[in-house]
This record gives C-alpha cells, structure tokens and sequence, in this order.
C-alpha cells in the first residue's frame, strides 16, 4: 500500500495560547486534524471549547496576544507563520471564510457590489466590470431575489437571512478550495438556517469545496457534516464519521452532548 | 366569533374563568420611515387564555411580535387597544400604586440574565431588592431568609449572594434571573427568551428547572422561545404569532402532532433533527424568503407571500381563528394540509 497522499489541509499539533497579564489560557490543545478536497467535517464544542479559536488560527485571523504553535499545512505548505502578504493571497481565494454575524464581516460603507467585486478585481485581476459582472452571478448563485437591485444596496438595507447570503456569495466567489465556517447559521431564525443549510449543501455539491465547519449544534453537523470532531476544553477529544459519530458515541462527554441535544419528540 | 368567545363555547358553561384573559390585545410603535412617522402594527388582535398553573409557549420567527406581546403584558410598553385580565383586574386600565400592586402576580426573566443584573450590585442585594420595592412590610430578616430559600430553589449556594454579575456563569446568571422573578411570589412568569444565550447543556439545565419550579410553585408560565423542542418540553399550550397575528393555537400534544397551519408546519420541519440518517433521508423544502416588514404587512392573510398553499382568496380575505381537530387556525386551506 501507498503512503496515504496529503489531505487538502492538514493540521498537526496545533496549540493556541492567550495571554493576559499573568494569565495564559490554552484556547487549543495538541489538536491533529485533516480535511480531504471536497469533505464536509463538522466540528462540535460548547463556549470556550476552542473550536473558533482553532478556525481563526488557520488563516492567521487570531487577536495580537495570541500564540499559535504547531502546523498547518493547506496543499502541503506550512500556513503558520506565512508573512501576511502571502497569506492575503490564499485568503479569500484559495480558503474563505463565513463568519456567524455577517455585520461584522461586511463592510458597512461599501455596497454589495462593490464588496463582491472586490475580491475577483484583487485576486483574479478582473476589469471593474468583469467583476461586477462576476458579483452579480455569485449573487444570483446563492439565490438572492432581484440581484441586480440588492447589489446596489449596503449591507443594512438588506435582512439578516440576506447578509447571510452575501457573505456566502463573497466566500464562494474566489472559487475557494476550502470554506471555513464559523457558526454560520447561529443568528437566525430557524427557518432562515434551514435556508442557509440547504444552500451550503448545494454550493458544496456544485464547486466541490470542502468545508470546515464549527458549530454548537449537532443537528446542523447531521445533516450537513461527512466526519465530526468534538472538541472540549482545547482538545479534540472525538472524531469520527457523522453517522458513526452519531450511533456510537465514545466519549462520555459526547455521549452528554447527544443527550441534551434538543429534539421534536416527533419530528414533523 | 373571537377566540375567547370560542374557547368559551368549547370548555361549556362552569368551566373555571382563566388566571390570564388576553383579548383582541393590539399595539403599535412609531416609526419613522421615508422622513415621516408612521404607525407600525407589532401585534394585531392577539386573544388568549392562560389557565392557573397552565404553560404557554409563544412562537414565531423574530418580527413576529412575540416579545411585544411580553413587554405588553407586564405593560412595559403600552396598548393600543383590547384588554388584558388577570383574574378580575383589568391590567392595561390599572395606574399608579393599582398598577404596582398588580405587578407582584406577573414577574419576567429576560433573556441575558447578566445584562438584566446592575452591574455593580451584588446578587444578594439585587434579590432583595424587588422585596424592598414591592413587599414594604417585610422585615430585614424575613428578607434574607426569603433570599436563601428562593436561591436553593434555583440550585444556586449562599456563597452566590457575595458575587457580582461578571462573575456568574451564564447558567448561573439565568438561574438568577429566574430567582429575581420568583423573589415576591408571582403567579405568572413571563420569559422571554431565556435559553437563547446558553450552551446545549446549559439549556437543558434551565429547562429542567422552569418544568420543576412549574410543578412545585404551581406557577403559570409564559414562555416565549425560538427553541421548539424547549416549548414541546415545557408547555401545554402552543401560540404560533406571524407579523402580529395568531397562526395557531392549540395545545401542544396537538400542535406537535399535527400541525394545522402551514407556517406551523414550516417551523416544526426548519428545527434541525440530530440523527444524521434522518437529517439526510427526509425531504422537506424550507420556508423561502422572510418575515415581511410590519410596515407593509400583506393584504389578506399575512403569510401569503412565503405561504405554500397560497391562492387568490387568501390576499382578498383576512383568516379568522377557527377551530379545527382540537387546534385554532387562521388558514383558508388547514383542511388540505
């Protein structure tokens, strides 16, 4: 058998540290993780487990007085400690992000278009109106109604569930091999998540993107995860695939997430 | 005939009259829009009953109205028209002392337990407090026992009492929340939204302690949440509120079962399933679009414009309530669902 080839990103002894004063807090602890091109793997924690600080780590996105040590490979090469110019590079273009509050994300002074087409006139060197032409679609790909009127609007004039989907459509329109997700669905209603739930399987099923995603809720990683990861305290204590995961939980803690995972008694 | 007329009919005569009568309750906030104010309409004839020790839960998607309808209750905001009774008080006709004398009967838990606190009271003194306010005749001592005993009740320690707000937990923080309310006594609990802020664990933790103290205290509740399987847990009855008006109304081994409006429907399937076999095998369409603005509600009924039953009559027509299989719904088509 061959050596198993390199996953699209690849995490090794990954350990993030704040400081504060005399205080330090392991945010992130030895953790090993991969994603392989294409796979959806779901990371699951509760407040202050590390699951966004270990999002945040792989593009270099944490506060100052973080301490990042470890590996993080994307294609083989070391993300850790790339000067920023070669990180804006992959950012945005080869990984992207959503973010869970899209008005902290978005630029509030700029309209639709213009952020959208930001991205494609500094990462693929696209003419202004190639660009907008480029947004325009990604607006459209992501199911927004009337495109052509909400990409002249800011980010206000638009709803929550809207916003949403502009950030996706910005995430999406680099044409990204990997999407990391941070709660991306925390803030809405829950008729709105599914929305959005169902549009990122779609989107998946269209580009092939891989998607890391971190979430508090199980039942988003069921329906939308291949493998999930459970994190608790900076560790990742569990990882397995969904439905194994699911059916055969191993640690006690995961088996207590499960249990006070909220459920319809009998689900319509 | 209105809901209350209904539910008369329904229960016969020497049925027992409700703690809690909300009838045609209606409320609007001004809003400036375009340069100019107008009046939005956040709740449009809202009617329902509590019973003693009854549990209604309230739900609906944000911009339904269903924090209006809490704030209107406790009379934090003011109606426009219609009548709240808490057993023979008029609650939105009382003033001054009348009005603080009632409020010992309805008490609130807000949804950031922390941000609720002051910031620089102690817990002990911010428990005492409603006491000093609304119970003058107490003594000091009487006070603090009714502080420790109210704070065992929630699962909270003596120690609790030294600390600040920023110091408690979120779980810790809401049980306070909880136990504020509960300082004087209330027949009613209004919570808005107590789970939203917390963890899964946290959550289930807080649930278990609303359906105990609804047990032991005899309490009515009001409980208004996103958190679907929260309200299935704890509530018998069900109110599901769209741009102000009442959808459905049923209870809830009913409204869990057999969901009669199709907006009911579309909530009951958005909630995401956690058994991945499930979640994946089953085929449901989500709800498309949002919650329109209240400034410009539909013709008709108002959830037309997402609604996938949708036909001509219902934008020339507005639904009344009515019953059907042991709900009451406001729909043209709840037979075809």
């Amino acid at each position: 058998m061959s050596a198993a080839p390199e996953p699209l990103l690849r995490i090794r002894e990954l350990g993030v540290r704040y400081t504060s004063g005399r205080e330090t807090v392991d945010a992130v602890r030895e953790l090993d993780l991969d994603v392989a091109a294409g796979e959806c793997v779901g990371i699951v924690g509760e407040s202050g487990s590390g699951k966004t600080a270990m999002l945040l780590s792989i593009l270099g996105l944490l506060p100052a007085g973080a301490r990042v040590g470890g590996s993080v490979r994307f294609h083989g090469g070391e993300l850790l400690g790339l000067p920023p110019a070669h990180l804006n590079r992959i950012r945005g273009s080869r990984i992207a992000m959503i973010f869970q509050d899209p008005m902290s994300a978005l630029n509030p002074y700029l309209r639709v278009i213009d952020q959208l087409s930001e991205v494609p006139r500094i990462h693929g060197g696209l003419a202004r109106r190639a660009a907008e032409q480029r947004a325009l679609e990604a607006l459209e790909a992501v199911h927004i109604g009337e495109p052509e009127r909400r990409a002249r609007q800011y980010p206000h004039q638009l709803s929550g569930g809207m916003r949403q989907r502009v950030m996706i459509a910005m995430a999406l329109i680099g044409a990204p091999e990997l999407l990391l997700a941070d709660e991306p669905t925390t803030a809405l209603d829950v008729t709105v998540q599914a929305q959005i739930l169902t549009l990122l399987q779609e989107l998946r099923q269209r580009t092939g993107a891989a998607l890391l995603l971190v979430t508090h809720d199980l039942g988003i990683v069921a329906q939308l995860a291949d493998r999930v990861g459970v994190m608790q305290g900076g560790h990742l204590i569990e990882q397995a695939p969904c439905e194994e995961l699911f059916e055969h939980p191993r640690q006690p803690y995961t088996r207590s997430l499960l249990a006070a995972m909220p459920r319809l008694e009998a689900p319509a | 005939m209105s809901t209350t007329a209904l539910n008369a009919a329904a229960m016969g005569a020497g049925a027992p009259a409700p703690l809690l009568a909300v009838h045609e309750l209606r409320v609007s906030y001004a809003v400036r829009h375009a340069g100019r104010l107008v009046r939005a309409r956040a709740l449009d004839g809202v009617s329902f009953d509590l019973e003693r020790a009854g549990s209604l839960g309230i739900v609906g998607e944000s911009g339904s109205g269903k924090s209006t309808l809490a704030r209107a209750l406790l009379r934090l905001i003011p109606a426009e028209a219609g009548t709240v009774r808490l057993r023979e008080l008029d609650l939105l006709a009382l003033r001054g002392a009348q009005l603080r004398r009632a409020r010992r009967h309805v008490q609130m838990v807000f949804q950031d337990g922390v941000a609720a606190l002051d910031p620089r009271q102690r817990i002990g003194q911010a428990l005492e407090e409603p006491l000093e306010a609304l119970r003058p005749e107490m003594s000091g001592s009487q006070r603090r026992a009714r502080v420790h005993s109210v704070l065992a009740r929630v699962g909270l320690e003596p120690a609790h009492l030294e600390r600040y707000p920023h110091q408690l937990s979120g779980g810790q923080a809401q049980r306070i929340g909880i136990a504020r309310a509960l300082m004087i006594e209330p027949e009613i609990l209004v919570c808005d939204e107590p789970l939203s802020s917390l963890d899964v664990s946290i959550k289930a933790q807080i649930t278990a302690l609303l359906q105990q103290l609804k047990a032991e205290l005899q309490l009515s509740l009001i409980f208004i949440a996103h958190d679907l399987p929260a309200v299935q847990r704890l509530c018998d009855r069900v109110l599901v509120l769209y741009l102000g008006r009442v959808m459905e109304l049923a209870p809830s081994d009913v409204l869990f079962r057999a969901p009669r409006h199709p907006y009911t429907r579309a909530l009951l399937q958005a909630v995401p399933v956690p058994d991945p076999r499930i979640a994946r095998t089953r085929r449901i369409t989500p709800l498309s679009g949002e919650i329109p603005s209240s400034l410009a509600p539909p013709s008709g009924c108002v959830f037309r414009t997402r609604c996938p039953l949708a036909v001509a009559r219902c934008a020339q027509e507005v639904p009344l309530l009515r019953h059907l299989g042991g709900s009451e719904v406001a729909c043209h088509r709840a037979e075809e669902l």
